[in-house]
């Protein structure tokens, strides 16, 4: 059920799209309406969780520290895994972001029942496809500024014949077309197969992997199989860009699909996990250098407690003290 | 022979032990229920001690009752708990919202490679949680209910908190991998402060600390038990040393307050740890003293709430205080420095009437303690022995071959990784790592830390032994180990029943009990004993011929 009702939402959601263009005749609903409900919910919906977050106070400083921390000048501190200061976590932060640099370490741990054995083995493969997924995802998305710009800056051109270089196909196969589509397809496989995936995976994790498979699959089928009017959508685009939007009847079933599907995943996004896309950064054992026992850290909640005061304690013991002959405070 | 209760060792064959895999059950995990098995859980906590600390709802209840006396509004007060640490700790919100469950973490638990059960999958752990965050916090969870993956706050979901965050050390190793940084200690210490409030306590945890509240440490030693224990100590030193060290107890104007965990006074081999602390301090004339009222470095608060890490870590600084001392030294113990490096400071500081620590023997200041003016004794030690303050003799030690076990607070929540190493590298010939997946910031858990030590929770300390136990067994059989050091009193009692269950005869060690082994002190006879008087073969070889020629020579 938490794979299979995703699946048909997005199925759904992409029937809508289809005909509700191709029969229903309803291009400026999907075309200019939904474009702007999405992408005003996607930012105001991100911000608002960000703020909300930073609102929550560090209580206190409580970073994982992996490496060496810094004490003597002959012992050589882990600048980057142990931070203690700002440059350090910066790094440790950009390593993580760009790098995955966590997911890097990963590890497989198996079993073997005679001895037994614990062993441990090198596991990339999920480093690998995040790293692929996200990084063509990016890419991908900056191609689609071409869409956006007019006349198109040359950055862009510049990536696009980048990611073209192979020039296989007409129109030119995109690398990162295939690298994304196997990644989404790798890392929705991997949810299925593995038992211990399936079972921790919710309809909330399979529903943006559809969502984006959707995305994805519908652009490709675009691009190379069924032609659509580019003009007519550049027009819808730099129209919605101008505030004065009008959706183009030329542009296909197809590509309204495409946009909508793009326009419930940036409504969808604040509300589940992608907003792991901005909690990152705000994650306390990342980005906290651990310094301190240099410099006290501030918790604004601090309230005093009860305690058990050493005059009380005296008041207690202080016959047992005396005589075996521990001073006492009141003598 | 009877036959051994489920709280023993001996109980568990380890081929049983080791039926599981990693497969997990055909139910999906909100439908499974709770298996309160003999040997995986804990005790509840006393009411006495709940009453001494005006902690809620004490009574007197057992696990296995269908009914845990819950408070009317059990369900208000979760809830209320709930909404009000979201608020305060920005960590537990984070951590709720975005888990994508990428599973990075899952066979990174201990208690998971060890058990197979789901349940310990770090990431599931955490939706025990997540899963009525969801439902009650989230707009997602509001309408979609279970689809979105939330679930209804019912009586059997406390029971499996209970038994789930209780089964968690607190030990961040899912915290390494995770992409995030989402870290599972955060989880299970809020965890288990919504059960603190509907007075769901284990006694193994609530007893220590309404003990250590009252007499200053755990184990409820009164001082002038502590000073019979420290003199019992030091007759043993002098057994074999022949030297009679000092034993300054609540001295006022005394240069450094000495805390170590109390785990150290009463349980072997932190003893012997303890009384290496003793010939360390005696030999190199540190001026310093012992406190009856702060003799606990440890913090079983922190397997219980913030608020108790609080009231029991006040006194180390209210003490030092009242003593007038310079500065603080903090012995071996590994989740009394995740205290003492991370919350302290914060919670009760500042220690303004302190200086920064300096070493009195080689002049080395402290700078990176500069605030909270605590001195981790693997600094203190490895600073002594960079300046060559310490006659040292490895070769002492040539009887042991050992391994060094990171102790999980020290590595993880400080990163105390090379100054241990370079103290044992000096006064031991053998060291020999244990693989890197199971060191350093990659350490495994004793399986015992966060307050889970207990025997009555036997199945499950084997089970999260497991992968340490397995690393030692390796360099047992490669290069034929035979001691683990570790610097952690819950290691020096936990580890010993691991090695035992799955790398006998390895024994256990703290640092400072090879440190000891190693030190030639000024005075002492030949020594043919250590401090547990045990005969050491090769030094009564070499105490006969050489021995005699400096005992000449020093009368």
């Amino acid at each position: 059920m938490r794979v299979v009702i995703p699946l048909i939402a997005v199925i759904i959601l992409f029937m809508l799209a289809y005909f509700g263009v191709e029969a229903a005749g309803l291009q400026t609903l999907f075309g200019v309406v939904f474009p702007y409900i999405a992408l005003v919910i996607f930012i105001v919906g991100l911000i608002y969780k960000i703020v909300r977050w930073a609102m929550v106070p560090v209580p206190f400083r409580i970073p994982t520290t992996c490496g060496q921390q810094k004490s003597f000048p002959w012992i050589k501190p882990s600048k980057l895994d142990n931070p203690s200061g700002t440059l350090g976590v910066i790094g440790r932060m950009a390593l993580e972001v760009l790098c995955f640099r966590s997911l890097f370490r990963n590890t497989r741990t198996e079993i073997q029942k005679d001895g037994p054995k614990v062993a441990y083995a090198s596991n990339k493969w999920l480093w690998l496809g995040g790293m692929a997924f996200h990084w063509s995802m990016l890419i991908v998305s900056i191609r689609h500024l071409r869409f956006f710009t007019e006349p198109v800056p040359g950055v862009i051109i510049g990536l696009q014949d980048l990611d073209g270089f192979f020039q296989v196909g007409v129109p030119v196969f995109y690398a990162t077309s295939i690298i994304f589509l196997l990644a989404v397809g790798w890392l929705f496989l991997r949810r299925v197969v593995s038992p211990q995936l399936r079972y921790i995976s919710l309809a909330n994790d399979y529903f943006p992997l559809f969502l984006i498979l959707g995305i994805g699959t519908t652009g490709f089928l675009m691009r190379h199989l069924m032609k659509t009017d580019i003009v007519a959508i550049k027009n819808l685009t730099l129209g919605l860009l101008s505030f004065n939007p009008a959706a183009p009847a030329e542009a296909s079933g197809m590509f309204y699909a495409h946009l909508f599907l793009v326009c419930v995943l940036f409504a969808y996004f604040p509300f589940g996990k992608l907003t792991h896309l901005a909690g990152v950064f705000l994650s306390p054992t990342r980005n906290l250098s651990n310094n301190s026992r240099v410099v006290r850290h501030i918790n604004p909640w601090n309230y005093p407690v009860k305690v058990h005061t050493y005059a009380e304690y005296e008041e207690e013991f202080g016959e047992k003290m005396k005589k075996a002959g521990i001073p006492l405070d009141k003598e | 022979m009877a036959e051994a209760k489920f709280d023993e060792m001996d109980h568990y064959k380890q081929a049983e032990l080791m039926k599981f895999d990693f497969r997990p059950p055909p139910t999906g995990w909100m439908d499974t229920p709770t298996d309160f098995r003999p040997g995986s859980w804990i005790y509840p906590g006393k009411a006495k001690h709940l009453e001494y600390l005006d902690l809620p709802n004490p009574r007197e209840w057992a696990v296995t009752d269908e009914d845990w006396q819950l408070p009317k509004n059990w369900k208000e007060i979760v809830l209320e708990g709930m909404r009000e640490r979201l608020s305060r700790y920005r960590t537990f919100k984070i951590f709720m919202d975005i888990c994508v469950r990428c599973g990075a973490c899952a066979d990174k638990c201990h208690f998971f490679i060890g058990g197979g059960d789901p349940k310990n999958m770090p990431v599931m752990r955490a939706e025990l949680l997540r899963s009525i965050y969801r439902k009650d916090f989230t707009a997602l969870g509001k309408v979609f209910g279970k689809l979105a993956g939330g679930r209804e706050l019912t009586v059997d979901v406390i029971k499996e908190w209970f038994y789930y965050f209780f089964q968690c050390t607190e030990c961040r190793r899912c915290s390494v991998f995770c992409p995030y940084g989402i870290d599972t200690a955060e989880i299970t210490i809020i965890g288990r402060e919504l059960l603190g409030l509907l007075g769901l306590y284990v006694n193994w945890v609530i007893e220590p600390v309404a003990n250590c509240f009252r007499t200053g440490n755990h184990l409820g030693i009164q001082p002038h038990g502590l000073k019979d224990t420290l003199e019992f100590f030091a007759e043993d030193i002098e057994d074999s040393t022949g030297i009679k060290v000092d034993i300054p107890l609540n001295k006022k104007g005394a240069e450094v307050l000495f805390v170590t965990p109390s785990g150290d006074f009463l349980a072997d081999p932190g003893t012997y740890t303890c009384m290496g602390y003793m010939a360390l301090f005696h030999e190199i004339g540190l001026d310093y003293t012992w406190s009856t009222y702060a003799s606990e470095g440890g913090n079983f608060g922190l397997f219980t709430s913030h608020e108790t890490i609080k009231r029991l870590n006040a006194k180390i600084y209210a003490e030092a205080k009242r003593l007038g001392v310079k500065w603080i030294l903090g012995g071996e113990c590994g989740h009394m420095w995740r205290v003492l490096n991370q919350y302290m400071d914060t919670m009760n500081g500042p220690p303004d009437f302190l200086e920064v620590p300096k070493s009195p023997l080689t002049g080395t200041v402290f700078d990176n303690a500069r605030s909270t003016k605590m001195v981790h004794i693997m600094e203190f030690t490895a600073d002594l022995i960079r300046h060559g303050k310490l006659k040292l003799d490895p070769s002492r030690n040539d009887h042991i071959k050992v391994t060094f076990h990171d102790s999980c607070n020290p590595a993880r929540a400080m990163g105390i990784l090379e100054e241990p190493r370079y103290v044992l590298k000096n006064v031991c010939n053998n060291f020999y790592e244990m693989p890197p997946n199971t060191i350093r910031e990659q350490t495994f858990c004793c399986g015992g830390g966060a307050g889970l030590g207990t025997d009555e929770n036997m199945e499950m300390r084997l089970r999260g032994g497991l992968p340490r136990g397995n690393a030692v067994r390796y360099v047992q059989d490669k290069f034929g180990v035979n001691e683990l050091a570790c610097m952690c009193a819950i290691d020096r009692a936990t580890l010993t029943t691991v090695c035992d269950y799955w790398a006998p005869p390895v024994r256990v060690t703290g640092i400072h009990e090879l440190v000891s082994n190693a030190l030639q002190m000024k005075g002492a006879k030949d020594r043919e004993v250590n401090f547990r008087l045990e005969e050491i073969e090769h030094w009564k070889q070499k105490a006969a011929p050489a021995g005699r020629k400096e005992g000449s020579s020093d009368v």
